[in-house]
């Protein structure tokens, strides 16, 4: 199942997109993360309940200022390089291109 | 149009005494069924942000069903739900085999055996209602929007959730049938009766878009005009999240706001498809507001058998 955590509003587009079947639950993005924005979170499929990494629920509505430091855009972030299996990536399209970042 | 003006006037007040966003409580039961003590009773209460609702099924089937509007108590609200769906069944909470609760209250379903998203229970009940076919479930609930894509059994491959804040939901039609003093239930067929369709409004956000339309109406729109405006911004709102998700046909949208034809027509004609129709066989039946609670009444089913095999 893939999620996508995130959302669109004027600036643009912003999603964390977490592949829960390619994701063994190994941490390394947890451990990685500088923002500490991740954990475990069990997803049901196939009727079981599968531990698998998940944005913290109280960071949806802001990851997009949060993951902001890593440099999403070019799909280089700790999270999706530490990731084994490829079960992350980002969506960053901003509206405008000059928008500038939130420090 | 006198009434228009002292309504924009107006618009400072809440909707506590109005009361036009009010929907109807109620409750059915499918009389060509009969349940008997051999029978697997189990039941899904979906507890959202501004209905709760209870299903009960008998061997996996629908059997009854209540839907009531949460109140400050989400324990209650459950409780309450499930009454509703009892009533005129002759059941009662002990003949229940499994319970699962769902929506954003589900923790607060006490006596549930297990407790599910609402994005599982919504797909698995949009493939009860509508068949394999359906591959897309737009659910527009008081809270939220989702956007799920899921398989010919109900199994869900993506989905996207806008939680940022209330724009473009179930709750943002209500504040507009209170400031418009129009029944919640008109304000689809309301939007529709224009002759042209106005630009959408420029914000969906509840508290601003409030804002628009007062100044919409003090320029001289009618409220026809204004809601068109509004449901025109939430529609290409929610068809921007399926879009992401990726449409892939048939169709469907579950939730309060399915009822909402003015919702509805301008999500077909912005994404360019036809949501499918109720089944015929099921026309006067099931009510697509109780998709989650089904989904999760179908879940409690499955995963009672699969407690009764191991």
């Amino acid at each position: 199942m893939i999620t996508y955590y995130g959302y669109t509003d004027g600036s643009g587009a912003f999603y964390v997109v977490i592949n829960s079947d390619k994701c063994n639950g190994c941490r390394n993005c947890i451990k990685q993360c500088p923002k500490n924005l991740l954990q475990i979170a069990s997803i049901f499929i196939d009727l079981d309940d599968k531990p698998v990494v998940a944005i913290k629920p109280e960071h949806c509505n802001n990851i997009k200022y949060l993951c902001a430091q890593c440099n999403p855009k070019q799909n280089q972030t700790p999270c999706i390089t530490s990731c084994p299996t490829k079960a992350i990536k980002c969506i960053s399209e901003p509206t405008n291109k000059n928008n500038h970042n939130n420090p | 149009m006198s009434e228009q003006q002292n309504n924009s006037g107006n618009s400072s007040g809440g909707c506590v005494d109005g009361g036009f966003w009010r929907w109807q409580e109620y409750h059915r039961v499918l009389s060509d069924k009969l349940w008997s003590s051999s029978d697997v009773i189990t039941a899904g209460i979906d507890v959202g942000s501004v209905g709760s609702k209870a299903v009960i099924l008998v061997n996996g089937e629908v059997y009854s069903w209540g839907v009531i509007r949460t109140g400050s108590n989400s324990p209650e609200s459950a409780i309450k739900a499930l009454d509703w769906a009892f009533r005129g069944t002759g059941l009662k909470q002990s003949d229940l085999k499994y319970v699962v609760g769902t929506g954003y209250g589900r923790v607060n379903v006490s006596f549930a055996n297990k407790a599910l998203t609402e994005i599982a229970c919504h797909a698995k009940g949009a493939n009860y209602i509508w068949g394999p076919q359906v591959h897309t479930v737009l659910d527009v609930g008081g809270q939220d929007i989702k956007a799920i894509r899921c398989d010919d059994t109900g199994r869900v491959t993506s989905f996207l959730m806008n939680d940022k804040c209330a724009a473009g939901t179930g709750r943002g039609m209500e504040v507009f049938a209170d400031l418009l003093k129009i029944s919640i239930e008109d304000i689809g067929e309301m939007s529709l009766n224009v002759s042209e369709e106005p630009p959408p409004v420029s914000c969906t956000c509840v508290a601003f878009a409030k804002t628009e339309a007062v100044g919409l109406l003090r320029k001289g729109w009618s409220k026809e005009k204004v809601l068109a405006a509004y449901t025109k911004a939430m529609a290409v709102r929610m068809s921007n999240l399926i879009k992401r998700v990726g449409l892939e046909p048939a169709l469907v949208i579950t939730g309060g706001q399915s009822k909402n034809v003015g919702i509805v027509s301008r999500v077909e004609t912005v994404l360019g498809v036809k949501c499918l129709p109720m089944p015929n066989w099921r026309k006067d039946g099931i009510d697509p507001t109780i998709a989650g609670a089904l989904g999760a009444g179908l879940y409690a089913k499955t995963l009672y058998d699969k407690t009764k095999n191991t």
